[in-house]
């Protein structure tokens, strides 16, 4: 019986699926108005174009639209598969501010979807915004930055981080719109366009073809600002540039990986200021180093678009006095060090990149020469190795990075403080799976390192010092150090000690594509093997579906309240911005 | 468990060398080539190849290193890295290569082997960029009629 019951109810929804056309933007999704996106709808079935019915607000959808859409008989996916037929319209806008229903009908299928399309206030609350994102951000890496750069005694930080003043004012949901989880992708996307979209996706709607580059566009922040005034565009990380967070400011595309395309859009868009890493993807495919599969020399390109040209700290010094209007800063060839390895350890790649600049001076150089323009600025910084070591578990040099970042939020205050008309918002893009549970003791008995944990009294305060005041522990393989659980990850060793020799690598992949322990760690003293708890594919932990925080200050971060939607940032953006402001 | 596994395996790994040492070339034949020795200088604005690259370029030689994941097990090329990879960049769409691969073209297929043993691959060593014609993968530095051997 149950099993007919099942059979039923699968019969059920198979129909119930077959039938509902699929149209983007999505049910609910917010647009802001007069920004360009594309419009598509695609069914599930071959259909006739005389056949298919759109209406928006119960009129013919051209009458609204202005613009007729294109009929595609049929798309093709894999193998050429037969998909259905789809309508698309590209590079249209809503110019009036409302509550959108459109229907959508052909054979047998109907769907209906509700825009709300959002103006703004008519006059900008904020001349400058800077938009601070550590990537991966948890609330882990903010309690164990502050208890490393800072200390505890008696249950009271002996310090504050920058941060810490900053207001926290919202809570903010990551999810995708296919998943509850998420990747930085997606996230950063849903930041700077205010349209959530699908793991891997950048500035467009995740449609069923295969190709990566043809899926339904929307407006990202750094067009929106081109489009509607003279406002400088920053962009500051220390990954590489056209990593998904800073592609997130420029780019369309629903695969992240489309790199040395991105590059191409960053070049469409010519942000004022470009610092970070990924150098490989501006060289064309004859040097050495370089990851394009073209000729295509942007390093050039961009020169000659007026950008002065940084490659190392002291290049990017001098710029400050360099006549060209436009900044590229390119620091390696792929993801910059991280700070324990460029300014402690000097491990990683640091012997082949020995000089670059750190995200504080990267900072410091972009507010500078951003704020030299009259009409205002967009900055988004990125400590986009928070993540980046929190994935390989090397939560260590995660939360030096985070420290890192905060000397940056404090770079952010100072010039807010000089210039008041400067909304400031410090936030991540997601979380990751992870927690302080106490300390690890090298003095504590026990045989075992895991005797060594301390948990509730036990634990008692960290042993780090910061003799010459830099903020980051002098050591951090001190005897007493805190101690990071992530609740997943891949087959691993863990070695309960910081990883003094260069960046954790839990887990390696075996011949059956297997993530299994790197066995390099094994004979760690005390190192215990801990097995993995996600699929064998994944290589290392995941990030978490937690809400982050988002704090702001300044102008316009009154708009920030409560639980909101990734999405829903943008729109205070947007206002603070008045880039919905009514035509006069 | 895991233990064992990497007992056999070792073992198996002397075995493999032992095989082996009989059949090796004469040592002026075949010049060894370390991945520390492959650029003469790292930039931002690219790489540069050492001169031991430049000399040994059409000669055969022997790296050291270890087997990237393949594209796909059948495939005849496969990427040599200086560390086991954490990443497949041929499976992950948000992982990357290294800047220091070298691309290894078989002379005939092999069946691959364990990605996290080392491998020692000989070929001839040929540098500047090209397109796989099957794959569109490209390279900077590859070797050609190779083959490969644990050790």
């Amino acid at each position: 019986m149950r099993k007919l019951l099942l059979a039923l109810a699968s019969a059920t929804m198979l129909a119930g699926a077959a039938q509902a056309a699929t149209v983007y933007p999505l049910d609910r999704a917010t647009i802001l108005v007069g920004s360009p996106f594309d419009f598509k709808v695609e069914f599930d079935a071959v259909v006739k174009p005389e056949d298919v019915k759109v209406t928006v607000n119960g009129q013919d959808y051209e009458a609204v639209f202005g613009k007729k859409a294109e009929f595609v008989a049929e798309e093709k996916g894999a193998e050429d598969k037969v998909l259905g037929s789809a309508l698309i319209l590209r590079d249209m806008a809503i110019n009036e501010a409302g509550d959108y229903t459109v229907e959508v009908s052909a054979g047998g299928e109907t769907k209906s979807v509700g825009w709300d399309v959002y103006a703004t206030a008519a006059e900008p609350k904020a001349k400058n915004i800077i938009f601070m994102i550590a990537d991966g951000l948890s609330v882990a890496h903010r309690t164990g930055a502050r208890i490393m750069s800072k200390g505890m005694s008696e249950g009271k930080a002996n310090g504050r981080l920058a941060m810490d003043d900053i207001p926290p004012v919202a809570f903010i949901g990551t999810s995708s719109t296919h998943s509850i989880a998420t990747d930085s992708a997606n996230t950063a996307s849903a930041y700077m366009t205010g349209h959530k979209s699908r793991v891997n996706a950048l500035g467009v709607y995740a449609d069923r073809t295969p190709e990566s580059l043809d899926d339904p566009k929307v407006e990202t922040i750094a067009e929106a600002l081109r489009r509607t005034g003279k406002k400088s565009v920053g962009i500051v990380t220390t990954a590489e540039i056209e990593d998904a967070t800073p592609a997130a400011l420029v780019s369309h595309t629903r695969k992240r990986a489309d790199k040395a395309e991105i590059v191409g859009m960053m070049f469409d868009v010519k942000p004022d200021v470009l610092l970070g890493g990924g150098s490989a993807y501006f060289l064309g495919k004859d040097v050495p180093g370089s990851k394009r599969k073209d000729d295509k020399d942007y390093i050039a390109e961009f020169k000659n678009a007026g950008y002065a040209l940084a490659t190392d700290k002291a290049e990017l010094a001098a710029s400050a006095g360099a006549n060209q209007e436009r900044l590229l800063g390119l620091f390696h060839t792929g993801n910059m060090d991280v700070t324990l390895d460029r300014q402690f350890l000097k491990k990683g790649t640091v012997d082949k990149f020995p000089n670059q600049p750190g995200l504080v001076e990267m900072t410091e150089v972009a507010l500078d020469r951003l704020s030299k323009n009259p009409e205002g600025f967009f900055l988004m910084v990125e400590a986009a190795s928070v993540d980046k070591m929190s994935h390989p578990l090397d939560w260590d040099r995660a939360l030096v990075e985070t420290i890192e970042f905060d000397k940056a939020v404090a770079v952010a205050r100072n010039f807010a403080e000089k210039n008041p008309d400067t909304m400031i918002v410090v936030t991540g893009d997601h979380t990751h799976g992870v927690a302080i549970i106490g300390t690890v003791d090298d003095d504590k008995p026990g045989e075992k390192m895991r005797e060594k944990v301390g948990t509730y009294d036990n634990a008692g305060f960290p042993n780090y010092e910061d003799k010459d005041g830099d903020g980051y522990p002098d050591r951090i393989d001190v005897s007493r150090r805190l101690f990071l659980a992530a609740n997943n990850g891949p087959d691993h060793y863990e070695t309960f000690r910081p990883k003094m020799d260069g960046p954790f690598v839990p887990a390696i992949q075996n011949e059956a594509k297997e993530y299994v322990a790197n066995e390099a760690y094994k004979d760690v003293p005390g190192a215990v093997f801990v097995e993995g708890n996600i699929p064998k594919d994944e290589d290392t932990g995941v990030h978490a579906v937690d809400d982050i925080v988002l704090q702001a200050a300044g102008p316009g971060s009154e708009g920030f309240r409560g639980y909101m939607e990734q999405s829903d940032v943008y729109r205070v953006l947007a206002d603070a911005f008045a880039l919905g402001a009514a035509k006069k | 468990m895991i233990k064992g596994a990497l007992t056999r395996r070792r073992m198996l790994g002397t075995l493999a060398a032992l095989a082996v040492l009989p059949l090796t070339r004469p040592a002026h034949a075949t010049e060894p080539l370390g991945f520390g020795e492959l650029y003469k200088s790292f930039g931002v604005l690219g790489l540069e190849f050492s001169d031991k690259v430049k000399r040994l370029n059409g000669r055969e030689v022997r790296v050291k290193g270890f087997m990237a994941p393949p594209l796909k097990a059948e495939a005849d090329f496969f990427v040599l890295t200086e560390i086991p990879m954490s990443l497949c960049p041929f499976c992950s769409s948000d992982a990357d290569w290294p800047d220091n691969i070298l691309v290894v073209y078989l002379g005939r297929k092999q069946t691959f082997v364990q990605y996290n043993a080392p491998i020692s691959a000989q070929g001839v060593l040929e540098y500047g960029s090209w397109v796989g014609p099957v794959t569109g993968f490209v390279s900077q530095l590859r070797l050609r009629s190779a083959s490969f051997e644990t050790v």
